[in-house]
């Protein structure tokens, strides 16, 4: 509390603080209207999902015919919703089991390959000196504006046909069946992941301090060495971030899995079965409401578990650019 | 009747394939590039042994082998890239320009089809309304309640209440919204909290997913509750990066919380606010999940990426579906370069 002088930057009508009684009530007012506004918001941010959570939870007949709000008056308990969802094997009831073992089958590679591949990309970027090298980071950055929707006709092609040249098959079809389908989907993911990845990597490592790299090849150590040994640790941070973007990503993607992985329970994920459900079954409120929540609970726990290097990666990434 | 674990097992199989592809490639890569190099040194320091023996002029020492490290680091990258991004890119431009089978040349013709046709216009006209309205709305959002939350108690908690959607699905998003949307009809108990709030309030309850052009608006909602948390979380970051001494000023200058917040928080958040606003709109042009799930693009819902699915992968549109596709890249360009100046002239000042 120094004596500030008045800035110029405020450069407005100097107010003298409240004195009167009236500015003192508009003030107090002020407050409670701010604390009302932020829980309304907060309500219309909350309320949907906790209705949902409840009606996962209650009996078939009572989500048809009464509004969830009535569960408080009239409480009515339930698991019957996620064993039928989960585990029921009739057509209709979901089999969501068999989709989320399929979530998993397409999330794990899809998120390890590309934050590999980048990470070395990213260090070969920042730290190796080659010619040209700033335009490989320049082509690489401007691909993340692609949308992924130009590539997906003739990725598509790639598989199903292969690569022909002049009327000569140079690369064959992958003719893949049932679950080997799942190569397509991590291929599709990895190579859609990668700009963004080496730009985000790249902002990591290429801000490591350059001496400890000098010291490193002073004392003799190769680049695949410093990788391993000095930068990796480093980077776990930004690693981490990535790999909780690129979990949310792939398990939450719909349109990546419908084309590359079809619409089966061999390989299909729980969002493209649940996308179905809710278009073929969009009264049956007792699977919707439990598969939803099935299919929210891992990404919830990943996010709520790592929150603090994902709001760290979201601000790296988006505003130091 | 019970589910069958033993009927899951080749996925698990699969999924053991792909991870010790993923340990050999990887593995097998640095590996190769440690083994390899070292191997030439020691061939290297047997010569100078031999060389100092017999007295011969010792071999200079050979240049730094950096490009070498270089490729190899960046082959899988850059050949993932090439092959799942590049060349595909470039023949979906080459396929707008032809028919539905891909076989001959039509010109301009989808372009043409695609502002002509009465159905794909209301669909772009639909994506206007979901690129103007989503980023403003879900920035609005965030920053009122960024700046509400800001030092209350409590503010670690608040502040995820809004951030949570951002781990949900479309998909799922889009069924928490359709069940408060869903609908009883008129006299029936009603199940969904939208329609029991105006029936509650004494008027009719409506299917709003079908009526035209609401339901796009309500469609937004859906896309505004998910991004919101973004906007808040990166301006909540700018608010609190606000220098305290120029708080401190404004404070003792008695200046009023909205003047406050006009003069000082906007300016100062300005940059952080351009990139919110931008990548909010990036990420709307491509929204495809929040349609498909909630209407599948009927009722007059549809949006650019839902129509190009429609045409490439139901219709077998491909021509059609490519021209969508590409336009879509033609209307993110604008938008990136300008994000691109952003940030340059953020890096000069």
């Amino acid at each position: 509390m120094t004596t500030a002088t008045p800035t110029v930057a405020v450069g407005t009508t100097r107010t003298d603080a409240p004195k009167t009684v009236a500015g003192r009530v508009r003030k107090r007012l002020n407050s409670r209207t701010a604390t009302l506004v932020s829980i309304i918001i907060a309500l219309f941010w909350t309320v949907p999902t906790f209705g949902l959570f409840i009606s996962s939870f209650r009996p078939e007949d009572q989500i048809k015919t009464t509004g969830w709000w009535t569960f408080f008056t009239d409480p009515q308990f339930t698991l019957e919703n996620y064993q039928q969802v989960l585990f029921g094997r009739s057509s209709s009831s979901g089999q969501l089991a068999s989709y989320f073992i399929n979530s998993l089958a397409i999330t794990i590679p899809s998120v390890l390959f590309p934050i590999a591949f980048a990470a070395l990309a990213a260090y070969a970027l920042a730290w190796i000196n080659f010619r040209g090298r700033e335009w490989v980071y320049i082509a690489i950055f401007a691909l993340q504006i692609v949308p992924l929707q130009m590539a997906l006709v003739p990725l598509l092609k790639f598989f199903s046909t292969g690569v022909t040249v002049a009327g000569i098959q140079v690369l064959p079809a992958w003719d893949l069946v049932d679950e080997q389908k799942f190569a397509q989907v991590w291929f599709a993911h990895t190579c859609f992941a990668l700009p963004f990845a080496v730009f985000l990597l790249h902002n990591f490592i290429s801000q490591l301090p350059g001496d400890l790299m000098e010291a490193a090849r002073v004392d003799g150590a190769s680049h695949p060495k410093i990788f391993r040994t000095i930068v990796l640790p480093l980077i776990t941070p930004a690693l981490a971030a990535l790999g909780i973007f690129q979990f949310l990503w792939v398990w939450n993607d719909l349109l990546v899995a419908l084309i590359f992985a079809g619409g089966g329970d061999e390989t299909a994920p729980l969002t493209v079965r649940l996308a179905e459900m809710a278009g073929t079954r969009g009264n049956e409120w007792q699977r919707l409401t439990a598969g939803a929540f099935v299919s929210i609970v891992v990404p919830l726990i990943v996010f709520l578990s790592l929150q603090r290097y994902f709001v760290r990666g979201l601000l790296a990434g988006s505003v130091k650019g | 009747m019970e589910f069958d674990f033993a009927e899951e097992q080749p996925k698990f199989l699969m999924l053991m394939y792909g991870l010790i592809a993923f340990v050999a490639v990887v593995g097998g890569l640095l590996l190769l590039l440690d083994v390899v190099p070292a191997w030439f040194a020691r061939r290297r320091e047997a010569r100078l042994v031999a060389a100092s023996a017999s007295g011969a002029p010792l071999p200079r020492r050979p240049k730094q082998r950096e490009g070498f490290f270089a490729l190899f680091f960046l082959l899988p990258a850059l050949l993932l890239l090439t092959i799942g991004l590049v060349v595909p890119a470039i023949r979906t431009v080459l396929l707008s320009l032809m028919d539905s089978n891909s076989t001959n040349w039509v010109g301009l013709h989808n372009y043409g089809w695609m502002f002509s046709d009465g159905a794909i216009v209301r669909v772009l006209i639909n994506s206007l309304v979901w690129v103007i309205l989503v980023p403003l709305m879900a920035t609005a959002f965030g920053l009122i309640y960024a700046v509400l939350v800001d030092r209350v108690r409590f503010e670690a908690f608040a502040k995820s209440l809004i951030f949570l959607p951002m781990a949900i699905s479309f998909v799922g998003a889009s069924i928490i919204w359709k069940f408060v949307y869903a609908y009883r009809g008129d006299g029936q108990e009603q199940i969904g909290l939208l329609n029991q709030i105006v029936v509650s309030l004494g008027g009719e309850p409506k299917q709003w997913l079908l009526e035209s052009p609401l339901n796009t608006l309500l469609l937004i909602v859906i896309m505004v509750w998910i991004q919101a948390g973004f906007a808040m979380v990166v301006l909540s970051a700018a608010i609190k990066a606000i220098p305290a001494d120029i708080i401190e000023a404004a404070r003792l200058d008695g200046v009023s919380p909205w003047q406050m917040f006009w003069q000082i928080t906007m300016p100062s958040i300005r940059p952080a606010l351009i990139v919110v606003v931008v990548t909010i709109t990036i990420a709307t042009l491509k929204v495809f999940d929040i349609v498909r799930t909630s209407t599948n693009g009927n009722y007059e819902t549809s949006v650019i990426a839902n129509e190009m699915y429609n045409q490439a992968f139901r219709y077998g549109e491909n021509g059609q579906g490519s021209a969508l596709a590409v336009f879509l890249f033609i209307l993110v360009i604008p938008v990136v370069i300008y994000q691109i100046r952003n940030l340059r002239q953020q890096r000069k000042g």
